[in-house]
């Protein structure tokens, strides 16, 4: 909503702008190459939707229709795909089911993503900051050691071995620590930072903060942007991943929903016999209650992160 | 407090003016910014352990490791491992599919993410360009399982796409069994994954370029084409070269491509699919040749990091813009 406000103002700015150029009368070939970018456009977002339009059908496509082989075009043409065939059995199915405990995976999924982004959050922040000021002398040397890390590092070998040194195999950590600063994120805070008027820092310290009172109280409340992106970014990452489990957690009872649908996923092949007695629909719809949360919450940040990776995009 | 008094106890002893200045200085800079100091203590750490150990450990190339015993090795240096991986062919068949695969990925995703931008930004109406630019977003946030997941279920042989080639009379292929699908399979849904991501540094360079010179173009009689060939490219150049950069840098190294490939492939399509780092996977984590495996790694690493190096180089050379 807050989106379709601010888009009036650009709106006319944006007419202002080409105001000069619509005078000129826009010649056929433009026109024409309009209707037909139009068009490209459309088809770009309708080839990029269907994969997902396509799991949802087949999620709520009951066990018989999808046997039948009726989740197909050949169904559609004949029309032999009724409403009959669509139904929420297979989400209260999964929802329910005891052999495999998808809402105790969600749930996992849920808690390390809540504490890993608040984690992720603070010491990100606490880095880049000090990062973004020119003045401190020991950026010259601390800069080149954050940085370093982006271009080379241990590989996975060594970061495993050092896991099981930490005895970090089947604990929370395990998930969550290799991946609780990524020097990425902290550049693009850093970008953000760096853009904050120093006025107004100087004006707070002038008041009376010393420099963690300026960060919190100051910085801090006018990095909305950067921290919402930030957010979302951490938040997706831990969300969607699994191979931190697949390396590091062993024990059922602790698996995100991520590294659950790997399994059953990647069960083709020979290893989880499993993979291949469960039904298309029942997969898809775990896939969709996992892409839920993701795909609800992306486009209402839009504004920020795409304003986020200009900062960055521009410094480094 | 205790640096103060280091300080009045340091004061009485003859030093020279430059440095008791330097010292005084630093002491200064640190009673004024402790606090900043105090603040990235905790990360600092954090890097050191689990980000420059590792690094450092990368010496298991070289050195004997014992399941629970130190993770630099043990015992004498040794290029054995070296050895050992050079003369594999797996390896040097996974190398060789890790370098055409992110060619060909790079060779798709590149131009058609230009392009994908420079037609975004043609666009007038801009509730339809946010609705297209969201669209487009989406496959970025979504985990890799989910688009392999996908994958899968539009290639199976009950899938959509085996629906169409039966619908034009083909015959059902089961795609994600051949080898010689592989790299198709890759490539198209790389670019479908990331068209929409990759335009947004364009579009944030594309918005930053000054109205006038389009003003300018068009009293100087240039029409839409000439306008984008002219000002819009030219324009965003340093933006494409950084990104390019970026891109040849990742050449050899498996960023994004392990969780893909490891998510697709199967014994029966190693011989296109097998790239470094699910080769380092197995060999390492599945078989327990921790050495080897490290050995693998490095040599990836390495070469990832010259090939940065270079392209950098050459693009400071070329384009004046460089990451570091």
């Amino acid at each position: 909503m807050s989106d379709i406000t601010n888009a009036a103002p650009e709106a006319k700015k944006e007419i202002h702008i080409h105001n000069p150029k619509n005078k000129i009368k826009e010649s056929v070939g433009y026109k024409i190459f309009t209707v037909c970018n139009t068009i490209l456009m459309a088809i770009i977002s309708i080839v990029t939707l269907f994969p997902f339009l396509y799991l949802i059908l087949q999620s709520f496509t009951a066990d018989q229709a999808i046997i039948a082989g009726d989740l197909s075009i050949q169904a559609f043409l004949d029309g032999k795909l009724n409403f009959d065939d669509f139904s929420i059995k297979t989400y209260i199915y999964v929802i329910t089911r005891n052999d495999f405990e998808f809402l105790k995976y969600y749930g996992n999924t849920i808690l390390y993503t809540f504490i890993g982004t608040v984690l992720s959050l603070f010491f990100s922040s606490i880095l880049a900051y000090p990062l973004s000021k020119p003045k401190l002398r020991v950026n010259k040397i601390l800069s080149p050691f954050i940085i370093f890390t982006m271009y080379f590092g241990g590989g996975l070998m060594a970061n495993y071995v050092l896991m099981l040194k930490l005895g970090l195999k089947n604990s929370m950590w395990g998930f969550i620590l290799p991946m609780l600063i990524s020097t990425y994120y902290v550049i693009l805070m850093r970008s953000f930072f760096m853009s904050i008027p120093k006025d107004l820092e100087e004006a707070g310290e002038i008041d009376g903060l010393n420099k963690w009172g300026v960060f919190w109280h100051i910085a801090r409340p006018l990095s909305t942007p950067i921290i919402a992106t930030m957010t979302l970014f951490y938040a997706v990452m831990y969300w969607n991943n699994w191979f931190n489990a697949k390396l590091y957690l062993q024990d059922k009872t602790k698996w995100p929903v991520a590294y659950f649908l790997q399994t059953i996923i990647r069960g083709a092949g020979a290893s989880e016999p499993d993979a291949q007695n469960m039904s298309a629909n029942i997969k898809s719809c775990a896939m969709v209650l996992t892409v839920l949360p993701v795909i609800c919450i992306y486009p209402f940040i839009q504004k920020y992160y795409v304003q986020g990776m200009m900062l960055g995009g521009v410094k480094e | 407090m205790s640096i103060k008094e280091q300080i009045n106890q340091e004061q009485p002893v003859e030093w020279s003016p430059a440095k008791i200045t330097l010292r005084k200085r630093a002491a200064k800079d640190f009673r004024i910014n402790w606090q900043l100091y105090v603040m990235f203590l905790f990360p600092v750490i954090y890097y050191i352990i689990f980000r420059y150990i590792p690094m450092f450990g990368n010496i298991l190339a070289f050195r004997k490791y014992y399941a629970g015993g130190n993770i630099f090795g043990e015992g004498p240096l040794t290029l054995k491992y070296f050895k050992q991986f050079i003369t594999a062919k797996p390896f040097w068949d996974a190398f060789k599919n890790t370098l055409i695969l992110n060619g060909l990925y790079l060779l798709f995703r590149f131009p058609l993410t230009l392009i994908f931008a420079l037609l975004l930004n043609e666009i007038r109406n801009l509730n339809w360009k946010k609705f297209v630019q969201t669209v487009s977003y989406l496959p970025h946030f979504i985990s890799m399982v989910i688009v392999c997941g996908m994958i899968k279920e539009l290639l199976s042989t009950s899938g959509p796409i085996n629906d169409v080639i039966a619908q034009l009379g083909g015959e059902k292929i089961n795609f994600i069994a051949l080898a010689e699908w592989f790299r198709t399979i890759f490539v198209a849904s790389g670019v479908w994954q990331s068209l929409g991501w990759g335009t947004i540094l364009y579009l944030a360079a594309m918005s930053g370029i000054n109205p006038s010179l389009y003003e300018a173009a068009t009293v100087d009689g240039a029409n839409h084409f000439q306008q984008v060939l002219h000002v819009t490219i030219p324009c965003i150049l340093p933006t494409i070269a950084t990104l390019l950069i970026l891109d040849i840098g990742g050449l050899v190294g498996s960023g994004g491509a392990f969780e893909k490939v490891y998510l697709l492939y199967s014994p029966l399509t190693y011989e296109t699919s097998d790239i470094v780092s699910t080769y380092v996977f197995r060999m390492g984590i599945e078989s327990g040749s921790i050495n080897f495996a490290t050995a693998v790694g490095l040599f990836e690493g390495l070469i990832n990091l010259v090939l940065l190096t270079c392209a950098n180089f050459v693009s400071r050379k070329v384009a004046n813009t460089s990451l570091w």
